[in-house]
Formats: C-alpha cells, sequence, structure tokens
C-alpha cells in the first residue's frame, strides 16, 4: 500500500524548497539560458542556416530550453540531497515509513516540476526576442521535457546519494552532465559534425530528447523522434531501476 | 507484548564489529536507560530501531513490529530525538512540523496536535520563525516535537541533555517524565549517569557492542558489592592500622571516607576500630554507589 500523504508531503517540500528561492532556482538559469540565446543568435544569426527555412535563432531556443531543463531538474534532487546530507537533516524522511518508490518519486516528481518550470520561462522570454514558429507538436514536447527532465532528475537522486560532499556532485555535473548536454547537438545538428562526432553522438542518450524537444517545437529533427522517444524512454528506466536498487538497499543513505 | 525487541543482532562497519550478538528487550511503558561509553554500539543500535542503519543478522521489533520487512509499521511506532541538532534551513518550526507529520501519513488532522505540541514545548512565539535563528535549546525542542509529532508510543532520546543549560535540562526531564506518565516508553541514551539514575526505572550497560548488564535500577544499584562509610572526627587520629588504611579512599579535614564491601565489612567493626584510637564520631553516614561507579565497574570488567 502506498503512502500517499507521505509521498505528497515529500514531493510538495522538495517543490516548496525550490519555490523559496526562485531567484536562484529559477530565473539565474533562465537568465543564463537567454544570454547564450542572445550572443549565439547575435553572432550567427545571418550566418548559419541549420534546417531550411528555420533561423538560428528559432534552432537554437529548443535547444537551451531543454537544456536549461534538464540542468535544472538534475540540480533539483542532487542539491536537495547533498544538502540533506550534509546538514544531516535527512534522517527526518528515512525515519518516515515511505518506500524507495515513494522516496523516488517525490524527488523526481519534484525535479520534473522544476524543470518545466524553467523550461517554460525560458521559452516564454525567448518568444520575446526570436521570431519562432507555432509550436508543432506539444504532445511529443511534453513527453520529451516530461521524459528529459525525470531522467536528469532520477541522476540527480544518484549523484545525491553518491556524492559525500559537494566536491564530488560537482565533479559529476561538470565531468558527466555538462558535456553529455552540451555535446547533444543544442547548438547544432549533428549531421554539420564529422562522421567520427556525428556517430559519437548517436550514443549520447541526452541527443535524442534534445533531438525530440526540437523536433515538439519546430517539426525537424535529426533522427527519427520515435527513435528518439524510444531511446529516452529506455535510457529513463535503466536509469529508474539502477537508481530504485540503490535506495532500496540504502546504499549511502541507510548504513 | 515488549515495546522493543532485539535478539542476537550483529553489526560490523567495514570489518569492524559495532554489535556483537546484543540482545535485550524494552517493556512497554517503561523508562529505559541504555548506557555505554563512546563507541559501545548504542548509536547503532538506535539507528537500527528507527531504520538507519540496517543489522547484518539477528531480529529486531518495535512494538512487536520487524524494522525491515513490517518498517512502516515500525517506524509509525518511533520517535526519534536524534542527538545532533539537524535542521532544514529552508523551513519554519511550524512548515517542519507539518512536514514531518506528512511524512507519517498525516495531514490536516494533525494540525491541532501541533498546536497542542508548540503549546507543550513552549515553542508557540517560535512557530513561525525559521529555525536557524532559535537558540540551541529552541532548536532541541523542535527536535523533540518532530519526533512526537505522530503521537509515537516508543520515544527514543538520544543523549537529548548533551550541551544543554541547566534551565531546559530540567524541563526535559521533565517533560521526559511527563511522557512517560501518558503512556509512552521511553528510552534514554545519556552520558550523564545522574540523569540516567534520576529518570530511568531499568538500565541496560552495553560496552563493545555486547550487552554487559541489564536490570532495574535499584537492582543494579543493590548488585555493586561496594558502599562508603563517611565519618566526622572531634579530631585527627595519631595515625591509621592497616585494616582501615586499606578502606580509606577520601580523606580531608578530621573527615575519612572508607570503602566497605557490602558483605565481608560489618559498619559496626570498623566504628569499633575507629573509635578505638581514641577518637570520637562527631558525624556518621552512608552513601550507597552511584550509576557512575557501577557503570565504571561493569564497563572496567568487560574490557
Amino acid at each position: 500500500m502506498i503512502n500517499w500523504v507521505g509521498l505528497y508531503t515529500l514531493f510538495a517540500k522538495e517543490v516548496w524548497r525550490f519555490l523559496k528561492v526562485t531567484t536562484q532556482t529559477v530565473l539565474t538559469p533562465a537568465v543564463t539560458a537567454l544570454l547564450y540565446l542572445l550572443v549565439f543568435q547575435t553572432v550567427l544569426e545571418d550566418h548559419v542556416e541549420v534546417y531550411p527555412g528555420i533561423g538560428y535563432g528559432a534552432f537554437l531556443v529548443p535547444g537551451l530550453v531543454v537544456m536549461t531543463m534538464i540542468q535544472n531538474a538534475f540540480a533539483n534532487s542532487s542539491s536537495s540531497l547533498i544538502q540533506s546530507k550534509m546538514n544531516g537533516n535527512l534522517v527526518f524522511v528515512l525515519v518516515a515509513p515511505l518506500s524507495s518508490l515513494e522516496f523516488f518519486l517525490a524527488f523526481v516528481g519534484a525535479a520534473i516540476l522544476r524543470g518545466l518550470l524553467v523550461g517554460v520561462v525560458v521559452w516564454a522570454v525567448a518568444l520575446a526576442l526570436v521570431d519562432l514558429p507555432p509550436v508543432h507538436s506539444p504532445a511529443w514536447l511534453l513527453a520529451f521535457s516530461v521524459l528529459g527532465s525525470a531522467m536528469l532528475g532520477i541522476l540527480g537522486v544518484i549523484a545525491g546519494i553518491w556524492a559525500d560532499k559537494y566536491d564530488q556532485l560537482a565533479a559529476f555535473q561538470n565531468f558527466l552532465i555538462l558535456p553529455l548536454s552540451f555535446l547533444s547537438g543544442v547548438f547544432y545538428s549533428i549531421h554539420d559534425l564529422p562522421p567520427f562526432w556525428e556517430r559519437l553522438s548517436l550514443i549520447n542518450p541526452f541527443f535524442y530528447m534534445i533531438d525530440g524537444v526540437r523536433h515538439g517545437f519546430l517539426g525537424v529533427s535529426d533522427v527519427d523522434p520515435v527513435l528518439a522517444l524510444t531511446v529516452t524512454a529506455g535510457s529513463t528506466l535503466v536509469v529508474s531501476a539502477l537508481c530504485l536498487a540503490l535506495l532500496a538497499k540504502g546504499y549511502k543513505i541507510r548504513h | 507484548m515488549d515495546a522493543i525487541l532485539v535478539r542476537d543482532v550483529h553489526k560490523c562497519f567495514a570489518s569492524v564489529p559495532a554489535l556483537r550478538g546484543l540482545s535485550l528487550a524494552v517493556s512497554e511503558n517503561s523508562f529505559f536507560g541504555l548506557l555505554g561509553p563512546n563507541g559501545a554500539g548504542k548509536s547503532t543500535l538506535i539507528g537500527i530501531l528507527a531504520g538507519l542503519v540496517r543489522a547484518d543478522s539477528g531480529e529486531v521489533r518495535v512494538c512487536g513490529h520487524e524494522v525491515v520487512r513490517d518498517y512502516r509499521r515500525a517506524r509509525a511506532s518511533l520517535g526519534l530525538v536524534p542527538q545532533e541538532l539537524v535542521y532544514d534551513p529552508f523551513f519554519t518550526v511550524r512548515e517542519l512540523l507539518r512536514l514531518q507529520a506528512g511524512y507519517f501519513g498525516l495531514g490536516r488532522r494533525a494540525r491541532p496536535w501541533i498546536d497542542e505540541l508548540l503549546a507543550l514545548l513552549a515553542l508557540e512565539d517560535k512557530a513561525d520563525a525559521n529555525m536557524h535563528q532559535l537558540s540551541g535549546g529552541m532548536k532541541r525542542r523542535v527536535l523533540i516535537a518532530q519526533a512526537l509529532v505522530h503521537r509515537p508510543p516508543v520515544v527514543v532520546l538520544d543523549e537529548p541533555t548533551a550541551g544543554v543549560d541547566v534551565e531546559l535540562r530540567q524541563a526535559l526531564w521533565a517533560l521526559t517524565r511527563r511522557l512517560h506518565a501518558e503512556g509512552h516508553t521511553l528510552i534514554l541514551t545519556t552520558h550523564y549517569l545522574e540523569e540516567a539514575e534520576a529518570l530511568c526505572e531499568r538500565i541496560a550497560i552495553i560496552n563493545r557492542g555486547r550487552l554487559v548488564a541489564l536490570d532495574d535500577k535499584d537492582a543494579l544499584l543493590a548488585r555493586h558489592p561496594y558502599r562508603l562509610l563517611c565519618l566526622t572526627l572531634d579530631r585527627e587520629p595519631p595515625s591509621l592500622p592497616d585494616p582501615l588504611r586499606a578502606r580509606l579512599v577520601e580523606r580531608g579535614d578530621c573527615q575519612f571516607t572508607f570503602r566497605l564491601d557490602r558483605h565481608g565489612d560489618p559498619v559496626g567493626a570498623i566504628l569499633d576500630q575507629v573509635r578505638a584510637l581514641g577518637v570520637e564520631i562527631v558525624d556518621l553516614h552512608l552513601e550507597e554507589p552511584s550509576l557512575e561507579e557501577i557503570f565504571v565497574h561493569l564497563t572496567r570488567e568487560s574490557a
């Protein structure tokens, strides 16, 4: 039997936590994404056309939206967990009658919500700066946004329970999450890469979620959106299984 | 049914044994003291009871519920007041209590009890303050409120008075007595042995992961083979004979304290030997051993 009230409370607490510091958790990443947009659009708008009839700014916005979403989804669960571990207040959740699945769903649910919220803010502000066509497919867009945020929220839980100090979490973020998200076609089409790098991009699961979001926004993509959805969902399932196994084992949180 | 049942529990951290076949039971509605030197295994045992630590083997039950297989009911039956002043810096006192109640499956229906707890612990004025604005004593009260928010039948207090001032210590003693009177089972770990002596009815002493003693407090105190005879004399005796000198533990200005074997040293014989020195006994009293002496005696024996 599920402890629904407990699950909802932990989810609400994780949401409440980031809403208490929206300048840091919502506005700052939105401003960062917009700075990328302004710089790259100003420099490259007249020089680069990735897809026929679509300006570089319009090409860039979906990538920036999803990159911001996934980085914030990761930051939400990972920073909350590492802070709770370092402060020692994780004990209050661990002594409660919450299952590993409830713990997982609450943290990942809040990460998805923050990802979507930051994504919407970036998109809304981008609308004022870039001539964007209407959203091609809200359903595809939502599916990839939720799955992408979920995958990174789950990776955030894994990083949060694995890391013993902030330094280790920063390493996870800077040496794994950041390269995978920058080298995933946010700023370019992988078809423009040399063959070796194009093939390498195809084994990066982040590429598929970014390509899928771009398909949802613009109706153009580097690979078939069904393939992208399959890879994104499959990757999310794999990291979910790993995360649930770690939680069930009590890895680094129940000694 | 026992409030706590621990049967043959083993736990190692890496290759270092923390608990070595520990077994004990705590009956319902008792005030139980868990004593032991640093590293004895007290925190490990409490962690296992609360689900923070997993035993390598053995059986642990809280109110009859096994702590791993039936963890929901076991955890709902236990309230833990942690030793460290830990808190989530994002929330106010009231918010923390509501969140804690929520984790235990209690929603809005816990709110009247939360208000009651705030009043009981004199936290009403601080209900909307952030935790980092509170003094150490106030933070300690919030931790107690968090442990009680789901009305657990068993409350574990892990060194609740460590580092608190006398006034707060008295307040915490009064609160624990009240909880006990209301039917809670209380388990107290403390380094202040006079605290265990004042509050607990039954005491377990563990050392190096093993149970050294488990008995009613009075029986434990009576088990100690020594007691102290304190004499005030009218003047200094010229010298003490060997039998008296062997038993002398403290000497002051005409004051002498002798340690007597409870069974082998009749008080009358000792007094006769003192009087034989040609001095008058102005005052005398017997002191029973404190828990501290018993603790030292037992833990030294088991080392």
